[in-house]
């Protein structure tokens, strides 16, 4: 139903936009606004009734100006609308489409998206707020939820509002909500580095540093429970569920390190993934498919990102060793549609953040201020977060590696850094 | 010895006492007293011996425990200047792993320690500057530490003595970003974890 009443849109649609292939949309399914990221569609979001309806505003019009595909009209708000919707007065503000929201006595955000060209309504629909109390984490993740839809419905491409970061701070663990709000320390004792998640957003791995060693734990975040999995003793670390979360890959050795591989939630032993003959390996990130594993290796002498199958064979050199004074690529994130590795690059006296493309390998430099390092794709496989010194300390920032439009997401005391960008938050 | 200088003082005060009373009482003249012949009194030479001897032993004891103090701090210096020659860390050179010929000494200096504690087990730990990857310095520091293990156990040194860690760039030995921070902050430290109590300094 929805795509037959957003086909019919299209067709109504005299946008001027240029038709942009996108991996990430299944064909024959091209929803909405023919997109073009270099011009975002424009949207008014009106004015939104019932209870904390102005937080909710402020929130729809932060997260769609967030996800940097649609221009989020700033106009006083207005009451809100009764009644027939006077398309032509949106189409005077430049607006493509009208989000026009409500939060009913029942608990939850009705979302309505008009197309202002076709002067109909393109969607709807109705994003519970359960039992969370109004302003709480669960709720404003409702919010987001709301967010992502409607940009689905605009543009095709769900957003990436309702999603989380997780990273360490001062070497302890913190998760912060996409839009820099919602700070929530992961209760964690000692010194805690390089997490992970799991696809289901319900676990974390990460590295544990004690005096007698580095140690993998796989923690329920919902619970609190947290379990220690079988290692090899000594040095551990950078650990990586797979896509389907049934395995977790980790650098673990006694001469060098190579990645092994366990189940997160069993008790066999770690089997060897890599054959570093004594090099050094960390890092490792799956394929979007699980068939492969990218990962840092210093087998040179110096470290590089390499791909290999995910059972240890047919590794290859995916940066190659450029001409440059000091060769130095670490740190991969392989993009959830699967097309690129993010990375970070010794550049001149400072690290930057590039990406690969894996099929044709020619590579962008996504950073050039001051030192950047260690990215994490968010879910859109376009927006990316990583490690930078620009504002001085490290702080995490978000850069949209499409318009290359940056934004800091942690701020405070301490050095933030090694992030990584949840899947999608399905519940609430 | 001491019951007897107490009865010696005793008898002393006893006649004093007498003294001043018969001088109170009449002062009649009276021929001169007798020289008072002083009998010899064995106990006091008793005692007096004693004190003697006493006084030797003592300055013998306190010369005996002096000399063992001095003996016991020079010992407990040369452990400490033992433990400290093992606890002397091993530098790198930036991103990399491999032993430089100028470290190599700190590592020999190492040897006749383990030799002398036949049961100390060590732990290495691998440490980095923070220049490069915090995630690669993670494996980077491992590798490090790895490289000294093999270096001792080409040396003669039992494998199972050594754990090796790596804390990478999370615990800096100096907390800068200059040239000197980064060259001390790239090292191995050494840290005995068992068999070494008491600790046998070599060659003893």
């Amino acid at each position: 139903m929805i795509s037959r009443a957003v086909r019919a849109f299209g067709v109504l649609c005299l946008c001027p936009f240029v038709a942009v292939a996108q991996d990430t949309i299944p064909q024959g399914v091209r929803v909405g606004l023919t997109y073009d990221p270099s011009s975002r569609p424009g949207v008014f979001i009106t004015a939104v009734g019932g209870p904390a309806g102005d937080s909710v505003r402020a929130i729809l019009a932060r997260d769609l100006d967030f996800g940097d595909r649609l221009t989020v009209i700033s106009a006083e708000a207005g009451p809100p609308p009764t009644g027939a919707i006077n398309y032509a007065l949106y189409a005077k503000l430049t607006a493509s489409a009208i989000v026009q929201a409500s939060v009913t006595p029942q608990g939850s955000l009705h979302v309505a998206v008009h197309d202002v060209a076709g002067k109909r309504v393109l969607n709807v629909g109705d994003f519970a707020f359960g039992t969370a109390a109004t302003y709480s984490s669960a709720w404003r993740m409702a919010v987001h939820r709301a967010s992502d839809e409607v940009e689905r419905w605009v543009t095709s491409t769900r957003g990436i509002a309702a999603t989380r970061v997780l990273y360490v701070r001062d070497q302890r663990l913190y998760i912060v909500d996409s839009d820099g709000a919602n700070l929530t320390p992961v209760g964690v004792g000692g010194t805690a580095l390089s997490p992970a998640w799991h696809p289901t957003g319900r676990y974390v791995a990460y590295t544990q540093m004690a005096d007698d060693g580095t140690h993998i734990v796989v923690r329920d975040i919902i619970s609190g429970q947290g379990r220690r999995v079988p290692d090899l003793g000594g040095s551990n670390v950078t650990p990586a569920f797979s896509p389907d979360g049934s395995t977790l890959v980790y650098s673990a050795g006694d001469d060098g390190t190579d990645l092994y591989a366990v189940s997160p939630f069993g008790s066999e032993a770690p089997r060897r993934v890599t054959v570093g003959h004594g090099s050094p390996s960390s890092s490792p990130t799956f394929s979007p498919d699980g068939r492969k594993i990218a990962f840092t290796s210093g087998r040179l002498g110096h470290p590089e990102v390499y791909i290999t199958d995910a059972d240890g064979t047919n590794a290859e050199l995916l940066t190659e060793k450029a001409a440059v004074e000091q060769p130095y690529r670490t740190d991969p994130d392989w993009s959830p549609d699967g097309r690129n590795v993010a990375f970070t690059s010794q550049e001149g006296p400072n690290l930057q953040v590039m990406m690969i493309n894996v099929r044709d390998r020619k590579v962008r430099q996504l950073t050039g201020d001051a030192r950047n390092e260690n990215p994490s794709w968010a879910p859109d496989a376009r927006h990316i977060v990583f490690t930078s010194t620009r504002s001085g300390a490290k702080q995490l920032w978000v850069l949209d590696t499409e318009s290359g439009r940056t934004r800091q997401l942690t701020r405070g005391a301490g050095v933030a850094r090694q992030a990584a960008w949840s899947p999608r938050m399905e519940q609430p | 010895m001491h019951a007897r200088i107490r009865s010696l003082a005793l008898a002393a005060l006893a006649l004093s006492a007498v003294t001043t009373t018969a001088c109170k009482k009449k002062p009649v003249l009276a021929p001169p007293p007798a020289p008072v012949v002083k009998p010899f009194n064995q106990d006091s030479a008793n005692a007096a011996e004693a004190a003697k001897r006493a006084a030797a032993e003592a300055a013998a004891k306190a010369a005996a425990d002096k000399a063992a103090a001095e003996a016991a701090a020079r010992y407990a210096a040369a452990v400490a200047a033992a433990k400290a020659s093992f606890a002397t860390p091993v530098y790198f050179d930036y991103d990399k792993a491999e032993i430089r010929d100028d470290q190599k000494a700190a590592l020999e200096a190492k040897l006749p320690i383990f030799q002398a504690n036949a049961d100390m087990r060590i732990r290495i730990a691998g440490n980095t500057d923070n220049r490069g990857s915090d995630e690669y310095n993670m494996v980077l520091g491992q590798k490090r530490a790895a490289e000294v293990k093999r270096y001792l156990v080409a040396r003669g040194i039992d494998a199972g003595r050594i754990d090796v860690v790596s804390f990478g760039e999370e615990r800096p030995a100096v907390a800068a970003d200059t040239e000197d921070a980064w060259g001390k902050n790239r090292r191995d430290e050494f840290e005995i974890i068992a068999g070494a109590n008491p600790f046998k300094l070599p060659g003893k």
